[in-house]
């Protein structure tokens, strides 16, 4: 295979003397969607802040295409094409809609490139065109998801970080925004890092998957093979 | 809403007896002995007042005033309409048009409060970039008014430099000052950074305090030249010194329409967006690329220049500059305007800047009861509008007030 587009080399971090994540590992390679599941407190948000450098890691190295980027501020990640959609969303809830998607094109100054890529945002999301000039405040939860998802994808992304992109929503919205990931992973070629509790949507969508459990990798396995496998079945899909 | 009688009298007997024990203290115990009557006369006067105002409100909720609310609510709502569809640009004309001819219907004391609203309608919209759009707490704002104050005076009298000159300069020292003053505390977030900002602008203004050599300490610093300008007298041109307080007046309008160009352009740009982004969600904000620690030096390095901008003119219309006028207190009212008039909004921060200079000065007629008078419409103003005298747009719940 080719070389992974990110590696976590025995990353270890900790809120304070806490620690969240042990000894963790674990490669993407381009094009892929690959899950981490586990259940709360396992250390999956963690793992994506470690990732972005919100954390800095206690121990432990982080590689994305090809360049050691753990102790770096997380601000230069976007524009090497490394974005997260953090957890609960996060979006700006008193800027508009529009400008919500601005801030994702932040550091870009291509304007032309930037009014495509936000009409293309609208054309995957077309309750957002409608809320353009809402506050990102006064939308529901699934559209809050979804401008979370588009502010992140103004950024043009190559590798995608998404915690937790269902939490809270209805289940058809939850079709939804699953639906959009394959499509931006198929059609745009962004490789996609999955944190979810619902681990039977996510591993049905990715093609590789790794199990946390209290802040350790447990288990790594392509998503068929983990979808099969009894004791995750018995753990984390309620059989 | 209504609400019951006896909730309602219950809730002014307890009202009113706390308002008799914090007053006694203050009125009843002196050097001769403990003395009842005096408080005991404010009191009953404040008592049967609100005893009063209660009546009113109870036989309004009865309705027994709808021949005249109804009337004028409908007169209000015709003329709010009415106002609407006139175009901004044109109210704005003609408030700028009543701001210009304002000198010539008025007289000195007029000049003098209409000088100090602008100057405090500038330090309100510059730390109305600090706290409103970045949101940033930031309690020791005067010391760049000082800094700006400071440094025109001393360039003034050892240097003979010209106050025109001395804008841009004293704009960037004090947004120097900013710099210097916000990267070690603008690390810290929300209570955190209010105490930090309040020891730096004590800080600033000790220095100046003591430095005696180079600002002349508690003494203050005289013969500050006022602004000049050339102007044609008979065929010649000539320099005089704007000193007259409508010249004054003219000059601190300008200075304030600018502040008010520049803060609203800012709102709207792409570096005014990243202000408000780290202020709704500065983690967020970082995952987006945003360099907060920069974005919000640039935000404080901003308020600062226009509080330099401010000092500046204070220096040259006051002609003298002692540390007194740099106390916590201003910084304390600034930031109360900023609130009063609603975060973040520009006309909300003028607005304040008026109410908060304008009606001590109204309550002049009250003498002794002034400041009484002024801190209880400063508390009815927050109770009934808590988002400021006129909000900004961006209303909507902050992503902490939610979780």
């Amino acid at each position: 295979m080719t070389e992974p587009i990110l590696e976590l080399k025995n990353v270890t971090s900790a809120y304070g003397r806490i620690k969240a994540i042990r000894d963790i590992s674990l490669k993407v390679y381009p094009g892929e969607v690959v899950s981490i599941i586990g259940a709360n407190g396992a250390g999956k948000s963690t793992t994506l802040m470690s990732i972005c450098g919100v954390l800095k890691p206690e121990a432990g190295e982080v590689w994305y295409d090809g360049k050691r980027i753990d102790g770096l501020a997380s601000d230069l990640l976007p524009s090497r094409g490394l974005c997260q959609v953090p957890e609960g969303r996060r979006i700006f809830p008193r800027l508009t809609v529009e400008e919500n998607l601005d801030m994702g094109a932040f550091f870009r100054r291509d304007q032309a490139n930037i009014e495509h890529d936000k009409n293309r945002v609208f054309q995957m999301f077309p309750i957002l065109l409608e809320r353009r000039k809402q506050h990102g405040g006064t939308l529901s939860g699934g559209e809050q998801q979804m401008l979370a998802m588009g502010r992140a994808l103004m950024s043009r992304p190559r590798l995608l970080l998404l915690d937790e992109p269902s939490l809270g929503l209805a289940p058809l919205i939850v079709q939804q925004i699953f639906r959009i990931i394959r499509e931006i992973n198929e059609t745009d070629g962004v490789t996609v890092v999955l944190v979810e509790q619902n681990a039977n949507l996510a591993l049905k969508s990715s093609s590789r998957g790794y199990v946390l459990e209290t802040g350790s990798v447990v288990m790594e396995d392509d998503a068929q093979a983990l979808l099969a496998n009894p004791d995750i079945r018995k753990a984390y899909l309620g059989e | 809403m209504t609400i019951r009688a006896s909730k309602l009298w219950f809730g002014y007997a307890v009202a009113m007896a706390w308002f008799y024990v914090l007053l006694w203290p203050l009125l009843g115990i002196k050097a001769a002995g403990l003395e009842f009557a005096a408080s005991f006369a404010i009191w009953s006067k404040v008592a049967v007042a609100a005893a009063i105002c209660l009546v009113l409100y109870q036989v309004k909720q009865a309705g027994a005033f709808n021949f005249l609310t109804k009337p004028t609510e409908r007169v209000g709502e015709a003329a709010s309409a009415a106002f609407r569809r006139v175009p901004t640009w044109l109210s704005l004309a003609v408030v700028l048009a009543l701001a210009v001819i304002f000198p010539l219907f008025t007289e000195r004391y007029a000049h003098d409060v209409a000088i100090s609203i602008l100057v405090y309608i500038i330090l309100g919209l510059g730390l109305n970039i600090v706290v409103g759009m970045a949101g940033l707490l930031d309690l020791g704002y005067i010391a760049f008014f000082g800094v700006g104050a400071y440094t025109y005076a001393l360039l003034s009298v050892h240097f003979g430099l010209s106050f025109w000159l001395c804008l841009p300069i004293a704009a960037s020292f004090s947004a120097l000052a900013g710099c210097l003053i916000g990267y070690p505390t603008l690390r810290m977030r929300g209570d955190y950074l209010a105490i930090v900002t309040l020891g730096f602008g004590e800080i600033v203004r000790i220095v100046i305090n003591n430095w005696m050599s180079l600002t002349n300490g508690p003494n203050g610093v005289l013969g500050i030249k006022p602004p000049g300008a050339y102007w044609f007298n008979g065929a010649s041109l000539e320099h005089v010194w704007l000193n007259h307080l409508e010249q004054l007046y003219y000059i601190i309008l300008a200075l304030a329409v600018f502040t008010v160009l520049a803060v609203y352009r800012l709102n709207y740009s792409r570096i005014g967006r990243a202000f408000e982004a780290v202020r709704e969600d500065q983690t967020a904000a970082e995952l987006m690329g945003v360099n907060t620690l920069r974005i919000k030096l640039l935000a404080y390095a901003l308020g600062a220049v226009f509080g330099g901008l401010a000092g500046t003119f204070f220096a040259a219309r006051m002609q003298f500059v002692s540390p007194e006028s740099f106390t916590f207190i201003e910084s304390a009212m600034v930031l109360a305007m900023v609130v009063l008039g609603g975060m973040g909004s520009i006309p909300g921060v003028i607005l304040g800047a008026v109410a908060l200079i304008a009606l001590p000065e109204v309550f002049r007629g009250f003498e002794l009861y002034r400041m009484f008078v002024f801190g209880g419409v400063m508390a009815a103003m927050m109770i009934f509008r808590p988002k400021g005298l006129w909000p900004a747009k961006r209303l909507g719940a902050r992503s902490e007030e939610r979780e």
